[in-house]
């Protein structure tokens, strides 16, 4: 077993409730943070811990907390990202659905350290029972002292606020949640000026992911230096990741970043290995926007060495033969699933969610989808698929938000690592439905030049 | 017909509002058009959105603009009961297609319709967050996860009961 330190009291019966979270030694971070620490002081122990944002990215948190301006006289503020809405990622979901305290205790401690007396959860609308838990979970912390005015006595007061996000997966990115939550489309913002300097109602604003903001509470608990001896290199204490697609065990599971990405798959402790005994064709490991790998790049690095579940592993040879832990969305696809008809999801998906202000990301969505559903429907030429590429170049890069890469990467993997496959489609054009290029040589060992 | 908030639901709408500071209260927009379409019937008339612009004290576009840009937000009348079903990658690769044409099939609709009766809508949605428990759909507030042809049927009969009851 790893080590667990978020989930560690998950089926804990009743955990949910504040007297069961409490029994079990929380708000006990909370309590040292605030009596005993320094602002200063929490900061550099967030700092120490290595910790990285969670929700993709992987920026360090310390780091962006450092960087929050603090003028004179104008209110800062925390906002919790709980709009979890990249394919294949359902972690902050299960946080929050089983360990509510938890988050808002980690909520408490970095809105105490960053300064902000109004906090606010974006969580995403669908999620409609989960921020009735939330609201549940802050009424009782604010009954037994946690939340209010003047808490544990320091004269710091803080309250958490619960907003409800409507369907849209562009308000994840930073700017575009803070101009959702100012009640507007969710158009990402031009940057500079980062919403450290001018965020939520221009005033100064951090924005963290659930996952992030909930590992305060062990960061502090433990120490930072503490915590930092927990994973390997840059890839310092645990990580979620939410595993689903063709395999025994979906679900959440908390790794500590030394497991191999073997492992996690086939042991029964993590994945269970492929459903239905089948074998592994390729997996997109840190959420749908991260390059898609064949089976033997996902088991090894081009160099032939194991890869592992942590950030620097998963992104060992770049996007020539490498991914990203990305969200830690973990999908795995079998030797029955059709890698064109998977891109088409994608791009369908990236198309519905462009939110229109940049015209690479805008029309260029809607092309590569158009040309998939050719290709997947028998009716592609060979041209399409440089075109396909051509798009998706165009794409990268030129654009507001990182939308636009998110959508070009799934298209741009797909093609250079599974070129065959929709080769196979337009030469096959008949079989293109009904029949399947299977897993072919994706699972062969890679051939290790000397 | 003059759409309006009772006291229940302007108890709420006020409680809304107060979590935002003096004068930034169309950040409640996005919590008031969900209480205003659970209010009002499930989607979102014209009139529904006029109202909520002069609760909040902003233009009539402002409401528009949003209403239109998110996708909870139903801007023409729906059915009682709403499958949203899920139908991106990692629910695709887990059987949604075959939940989808099953759904389609004993309802007698297409995507996008509502059943004659005024039941059942079926939506075709994207990610919902829920891809470990695939496939799935969203009714109202609730997920329907791990769906099979026989948690389908369940699923309709139970609607179906929950009207009879009602009655």
């Amino acid at each position: 077993m790893g080590v667990k330190l978020l989930l560690e009291k998950a089926n804990v019966p009743g955990i949910r409730t504040y007297d069961v979270y409490r029994r079990e030694g929380g708000y006990v971070a909370a309590e040292k943070a605030l009596k005993e620490m320094s602002i200063e002081a929490i900061v550099e122990e967030v700092k120490k811990s290595g910790l990285r944002g969670r929700g993709g990215a992987g920026f360090p948190a310390g780091m962006k907390w450092s960087f929050i301006a603090k003028p004179e006289g104008v209110p800062r503020h925390l906002v919790c990202n709980a709009d979890e809405s990249e394919p294949g990622t359902f972690k902050d979901r299960y946080l929050m659905e089983f360990l509510p305290h938890l988050l808002i205790e980690g909520l408490l401690i970095s809105s105490y350290a960053l300064g902000s007396n109004d906090t606010y959860i974006y969580i995403r609308g669908e999620y409609a029972w989960v921020a009735q838990i939330l609201e549940d979970a802050i009424v009782e912390a604010t009954k037994n002292g946690w939340l209010g005015k003047n808490i544990l006595g320091t004269g710091f007061d803080c309250m958490i606020h619960v907003h409800r996000g409507a369907g849209a997966y562009i308000c994840g990115e930073e700017t575009a949640l803070i101009e959702s939550l100012e009640g507007k489309r969710g158009n990402p913002r031009i940057k500079p000026p980062f919403p450290a300097i001018q965020g939520l109602w221009m005033r100064p604003t951090v924005v963290n992911n659930v996952e992030t903001l909930a590992a305060v509470v062990p960061i502090i608990k433990m120490g930072g230096e503490e915590y930092a001896k927990i994973g390997v290199g840059r890839s310092t204490g645990t990580k979620l990741i939410s595993a689903c697609g063709n395999i025994n065990k979906p679900g959440v599971y908390e790794i500590d970043m030394t497991i191999s990405v073997e492992d996690f798959i086939y042991s029964d402790e993590y994945c269970g290995g492929i459903a239905g005994g089948k074998k592994l064709k390729a997996c997109i490991p840190g959420g749908s926007s991260v390059p898609i790998l064949p089976a033997n790049l996902l088991l090894k690095t081009a160099k032939g060495e194991t890869r592992y579940m942590n950030y620097e592993s998963l992104s060992d040879g770049g996007f020539a033969t490498g991914s990203m832990m990305g969200s830690g969305g973990f999908i795995v696809l079998d030797e029955d699933q059709c890698i064109v008809k998977n891109t088409l999801t994608l791009a369908r998906f990236y198309r519905h969610e462009s939110c229109g202000q940049c015209s690479p990301c805008r029309e260029g969505t809607g092309w590569m989808e158009k040309i998939l559903q050719k290709i997947e429907l028998g009716k592609g030429e060979m041209s399409d698929i440089d075109l396909l590429w051509d798009i998706q170049r165009k794409i990268e890069g030129n654009t507001i938000c990182p939308l636009g890469d998110a959508a070009a990467w799934p298209v741009a993997a797909a093609i250079r690592h599974f070129r065959d496959e929709f080769e196979w489609h337009i030469n096959n054009r008949a079989l293109s439905q009904t029949s399947n290029f299977g897993l072919q040589h994706y699972a062969d060992p890679i051939h290790v030049p000397a | 017909m003059s759409l309006q908030f009772n006291n229940e639901q302007m108890t709420e709408f006020k409680r809304l509002i107060a979590h935002y500071p003096e004068g930034k209260q169309k950040s409640a927009l996005l919590p008031v058009l969900h209480l205003a379409q659970d209010s009002f019937g499930g989607w979102l008339p014209t009139e529904a959105m006029d109202y909520v612009a002069g609760l909040l004290q902003i233009e009539p576009i402002e409401v528009y603009e949003v209403a239109t840009f998110y996708s909870m937000y139903n801007l023409k009348p729906v059915g009682k009961f709403v499958f949203e079903v899920c139908q991106t990658g990692p629910c695709m690769i887990s059987g949604s297609e075959n939940i989808i044409a099953y759904i389609q099939k004993q309802l007698a609709i297409q995507p996008g319709e509502t059943t004659k009766d005024g039941m059942f809508t079926l939506k075709l949605v994207e990610c919902l967050g829920a891809c470990g428990y695939a496939p799935m759909m969203q009714v109202g507030k609730i997920y329907r996860e791990h769906l099979t042809k026989d948690k389908v049927d369940a699923i309709i009969a139970e609607y179906r009961m929950q009207i009879v009851a009602q009655n």
